[in-house]
């Protein structure tokens, strides 16, 4: 049986996690709101940009020789996956999700006979990826650091992909990440984003739709729309992973202080009740040591 | 009729607001957006959007590069970045310029779709001193 002092001493332990662990969730609380508000931010030139892109893109269906970064390179061969994880951990199942799907979804590939690329972003998707499948990562970028993403974070990503795709070193790119549904609840979701679905367009079908001119040309403003296109989604779907971190780190923190709480009450009740077992231990032998005089 | 004008960057919408007619610096030449134009998509070089009100500029905005999606009553502006010309600082575009014209020194000479990119770089940096410049000569 522990002993009164060992009891104390757990108890005391488990506090001061549970004073790490509701910090901790404090500090995610905070942030998650100002992740929320950067993601809300970065969604009006998104929605321009894919206005613009189905606009152009209406015009170009059908057509051949088109951009790689459109219509890929016609094979389905080369895949490279973009897992976006975080660099720290004890967000719950945040990291672990992603893993589990990145890695269903490279036996799947393999299993079609295809080759898988991988390019991890964020710390522990790299560590987990690297035990198992290290001969197929090209490259890994570490996250954004907690920290907030700066735009020009996504822009270095996409002209790289942008620039593989080129030299078509894969065909087919999709983006593994997790979809902030809300704060108890993230989807790991797979993204294509070469080569590129584009947005249907609902008011060019219709007959009094304006014709818009293009400066300088059609093909010019769609080479240039597309890597920034590319851009444009890399950010968003870090922006939302950095919002789905936060808030799986929250519920997790959340979570434990909890658990803490209920193991310090377990606790507490079982240093009372030693405490009296004691006690009475202790009198019984004094009564009984009385009565034997 | 006033014209509803978005200048809107990845990480923010910048300026919201109608206005009398904003001339935007389009890679061909500067273009205004005006009330009951025909609907035009254009790319965007370094340069400064003018928004007028009442026949005088209200707002100046950098934007370096991007694109525009103007139509008989909205005029959206994608720019690759946008900063208040207030805002902009000479020292740190010419840094930036000097950085780039090393990179294009260095650069590749066959490249050409690098060099292009360069080249669009650096002619947005140059922009942004002039409207930097600018900006301090009138306000000393």
């Amino acid at each position: 049986m522990a002993s009164l002092k060992d009891l104390r001493a757990r108890i005391g332990s488990v506090k001061s996690t549970r004073k790490i662990t509701s910090a901790m969730k404090m500090v995610a609380a905070a942030k998650l709101r100002r992740a929320q508000t950067r993601a809300e931010a970065a969604r009006p030139y998104a929605a321009a940009m894919r206005r613009m892109l189905a606009e152009l893109g209406a015009g170009t269906r059908g057509q051949s020789g088109l951009p790689t970064l459109l219509a890929g390179t016609g094979n389905d061969r080369i895949h490279l996956l973009i897992p976006l994880t975080s660099d720290r951990g004890l967000a719950g199942g945040f990291n672990a999700n992603i893993n589990r799907k990145t890695r269903d979804l490279i036996r799947q590939l393999q299993a079609e006979g295809k080759t898988v690329r991988l390019l991890p972003v964020g710390r522990k998707g790299h560590d987990y990826l690297m035990r198992e499948f290290s001969d197929l990562i090209v490259d890994h970028v570490h996250g954004s650091g907690g920290k907030e993403i700066p735009f020009s974070a996504a822009a270095t990503l996409g002209e790289r992909i942008a620039a593989m795709a080129e030299k078509g070193e894969f065909d087919v790119c999709t983006v593994v990440y997790n979809r902030f549904q809300n704060v108890m609840s993230q989807t790991p979701t797979e993204m294509q984003l070469i080569p590129l679905a584009l947005p249907a367009n609902d008011t060019a079908a219709s007959a009094d739709a304006p014709v818009y001119e293009f400066e300088p040309g059609e093909e010019e403003l769609l080479s240039s729309l597309l890597p920034r296109n590319l851009q444009v989604q890399l950010y968003a779907t870090l922006l939302e992973s950095a919002a789905g971190e936060q808030g799986a780190r929250m519920t997790a923190m959340d979570n434990a202080t909890r658990n803490a709480g209920k193991a310090i009450d377990r606790l507490t009740l079982k240093y009372n009740r030693t405490r009296q077992t004691n006690i009475t231990n202790e009198l019984i032998e004094i009564i009984s040591g009385a009565q034997a005089l | 009729m006033p014209i509803e004008v978005e200048i809107v960057s990845p990480e923010k919408v910048l300026f919201s607001r109608a206005v009398e007619m904003a001339v935007i610096p389009g890679l061909e030449g500067d273009i205004a957006a005006m009330p009951d134009r025909a609907p035009m998509m254009l790319l965007l070089r370094g340069g400064v959007v003018e928004l007028y009100e009442n026949g005088a500029v209200t707002d100046r905005f950098f934007v370096a590069g991007g694109f525009a999606d103007m139509t008989a009553t909205r005029c959206t502006i994608l720019a690759d970045q946008a900063i208040a010309l207030a805002d902009l600082s000479v020292a740190d575009a010419e840094k930036r310029l000097a950085g780039l014209e090393a990179s294009y020194d260095a650069a590749d000479k066959m490249d050409v779709p690098a060099l292009d990119l360069l080249m669009a770089k650096m002619q947005s940096a140059r922009a942004e001193i002039e409207a930097a410049g600018g900006e301090a000569v009138k306000a000393a």
